[in-house]
């Protein structure tokens, strides 16, 4: 086995330059045409739907970057020791994630082109002849300056620990000990509860408010269930496309076994949460409820309703039930990449009947804006990850990551 | 010919008994088991055992849980008794779904659990046998067939030089705890 005796060069740091670069440029260029395009051909509503998709899901998938270390540390788990700076780079793209994603929902309201549903000229004014008393009796709650306040302190809240967790690891690579761990620990558990409470009511606002009369508390954790998946696939998929560049050769089948595993539950988790809402609608029948899926029941919506089921919950649980798909590079690879498509078209099912409901498209906009954040998230999560060595040298549980055996 | 059924080479270290392992495999000794007190990491590959066939047998309980269920609701609130609920037609089937997963993972669960007992020999009430007592305890033991292997002289070096503490010959296979 020779597990004992290792040869790695953990001083490796990646190198960010080449076709990396160069694609994830283009494919940035992709994305401000297309976009510029979406303006241009008076499409803006349209555009600032798939702005809203692309950013929630870019700021998605650095949150889950965080979150994956925060239930890491607080597990004090050794296994994903290894490729741990791979969440700390999504972790540091956060900040900028977030910024994005609060310009697109300032500037969706501010041109109403986005949460219209509640944010209009006299939603909540008895005498206007706009007056909607379920919005009135929500504008409590849904209005623009709350609405903004709470995007800015969660967002906010979760870039601090982003900072934090990242300052921690810098100063356990330089000093060493274990305290900068144990500080880590207590953080993520802090954090954990901060972030359990405050990712569905995140959901709720970006996403759930486009359809204002809708409501639904499963809502929360069907986002939550999304979020971690994508942020596990592309964890998974970064560590496979440095893999494959040469890099991190104490990286085995066995770390992507558990990543495996975990892709494979929560897309398992991510049905059941589907299923609980759906159900609970469909069972009790009642038309303020089911106005959600009689939308996406439409003959517009119907086949990707179902493509969205077999795409994300039929596929990877027949592709990943055994073990050697698990444990195979490429067999992992394709299942991500199809869960991520998957939830693309997740959150489009989610999105777009509430924004241009008929008037739905697949082209230019759509392809081009997820292109566009595709590459921006690679150019700022690979940029980070250059600035540091591939291995936090000074992690209590590294000996542990590169022995871990299943 | 003596009468010794299985030879016994107690180990105190893990690394001693991974040793002893390779050191048996290239004196050509087979080796009938080994019994450790705690899982060692990479010893199944060492021992060339196969993969547990206990998810497939998970698999296939889990699957009859489904169809016990699908055909039980089936017969029950279609076929039996159909009723009217909510203006839903008789066979609605997302109505079906959380009985249907429920009944896997039961059927699952207890079949696993019925498996695992019947597999080890592990029914409740039944005194366990186990070659060597302390093999549950704080020693590493090989097991060895001694019919299959003449020599158990050599043997016993082969296991004394891996560092094993204590050989035993045993002329019964289990010990038992009663």
């Amino acid at each position: 086995m020779g597990t004992n005796n290792h040869s790695h060069n953990f001083n490796e740091q990646f190198e960010f330059t080449g076709k990396a670069k160069t694609w994830s440029l283009i494919a940035i260029l992709i994305g401000i045409l297309a976009i510029a395009y979406g303006f241009f051909t008076d499409h803006a509503e349209r555009t600032f739907a798939n702005l809203l998709l692309m950013s929630y899901y870019f700021t998605c998938v650095c949150a889950a970057g965080l979150f994956f270390l925060a239930v890491q540390y607080v597990a004090q788990a050794g296994w994903p020791t290894g490729f741990l700076r791979v969440p700390q780079a999504f972790s540091r793209v956060l900040p900028i994630a977030s910024l994005i994603l609060l310009v697109v929902c300032a500037s969706g309201l501010l041109t109403h082109n986005l949460y219209h549903h509640w944010n209009g000229e006299g939603l909540s004014d008895p005498a206007s002849e706009n007056y909607d008393p379920i919005i009135a009796g929500k504008s409590g709650y849904l209005n623009v300056p709350f609405f903004l306040i709470r995007l800015v302190l969660f967002l906010g809240a979760y870039s601090f620990f982003a900072y934090l967790f990242n300052k921690f690891s810098k100063r356990e690579d330089l000093y060493g000990g274990l305290v900068n761990y144990d500080k880590s620990i207590k953080w993520s558990a802090i954090f954990l509860i901060i972030f359990g409470f405050t990712t569905p009511i995140w959901a709720f606002d970006t996403i759930m408010s486009l359809e204002a009369h809708w409501f639904s508390t499963m809502f929360g954790w069907y986002n939550f269930a999304a979020m971690w998946l994508c942020g596990l696939c592309t964890i998974a998929l970064t560590i496979i496309f440095l893999k494959k560049a040469g890099y991190m050769s104490w990286i085995n089948e066995n770390h992507f076994h558990d990543l495996g595993k975990f892709i494979f539950g929560f897309s398992i988790f991510w049905t059941y949460v589907w299923f609980s809402q759906f159900i609970l609608i469909y069972y009790a029948n009642m038309p303020e409820e089911t106005v959600y899926f009689y939308k996406r029941w439409e003959p517009e919506y119907l086949p990707w309703f179902w493509v969205n089921i077999v795409i994300n919950f039929v596929a990877p649980v027949l592709m990943l039930m055994s073990r050697n798909s698990k444990r195979k590079m490429n067999s992992l690879m394709v299942v991500c990449i199809m869960l991520l498509l998957g939830h693309w078209l997740d959150y489009y099912m989610m999105i777009m009947p509430g924004t241009v409901a008929e008037h739905r498209g697949f082209g230019i906009i759509e392809i081009g804006t997820a292109i566009g954040f595709a590459g921006l998230f690679i150019f700022l999560m690979l940029n980070q990850l250059s600035k540091r060595s591939l291995v936090p040298v000074n992690h209590p549980f590294l000996e542990e990551s590169l022995h871990h055996q299943i | 010919m003596s009468n010794t059924k299985y030879i016994l080479g107690h180990f105190e270290d893990p690394d001693d008994l991974m040793h002893g392992i390779d050191k048996l495999h290239e004196n050509n000794v087979s080796i009938y088991d080994v019994f450790t007190p705690m899982p060692i990491h990479g010893i199944e590959d060492k021992l060339g055992i196969k993969r547990s066939r206990l998810p497939k047998v998970a698999f296939l309980f889990g699957i009859t849980g489904t169809i016990t269920a699908f055909s039980m609701l089936y017969f029950m609130l279609v076929i039996d008794w159909p009723m009217n609920i909510g203006g839903k037609p008789a066979f609605a089937f997302p109505d079906f779904i959380p009985v249907m997963f429920e009944l896997t993972v039961l059927f699952c669960a207890f079949g696993m659990v019925g498996t695992f007992f019947y597999a080890t020999h592990l029914f409740p009430g039944r005194a366990p046998r186990v070659m060597d007592l302390r093999a549950t305890n704080d020693r590493f033991v090989i097991a060895i067939d001694a019919k299959e292997n003449p020599y158990p002289t050599k043997i016993d070096d082969i296991l004394k030089d891996a560092g094993a503490v204590e050989i035993k010959h045993n002329e019964r296979k289990y010990v038992s705890y009663e």
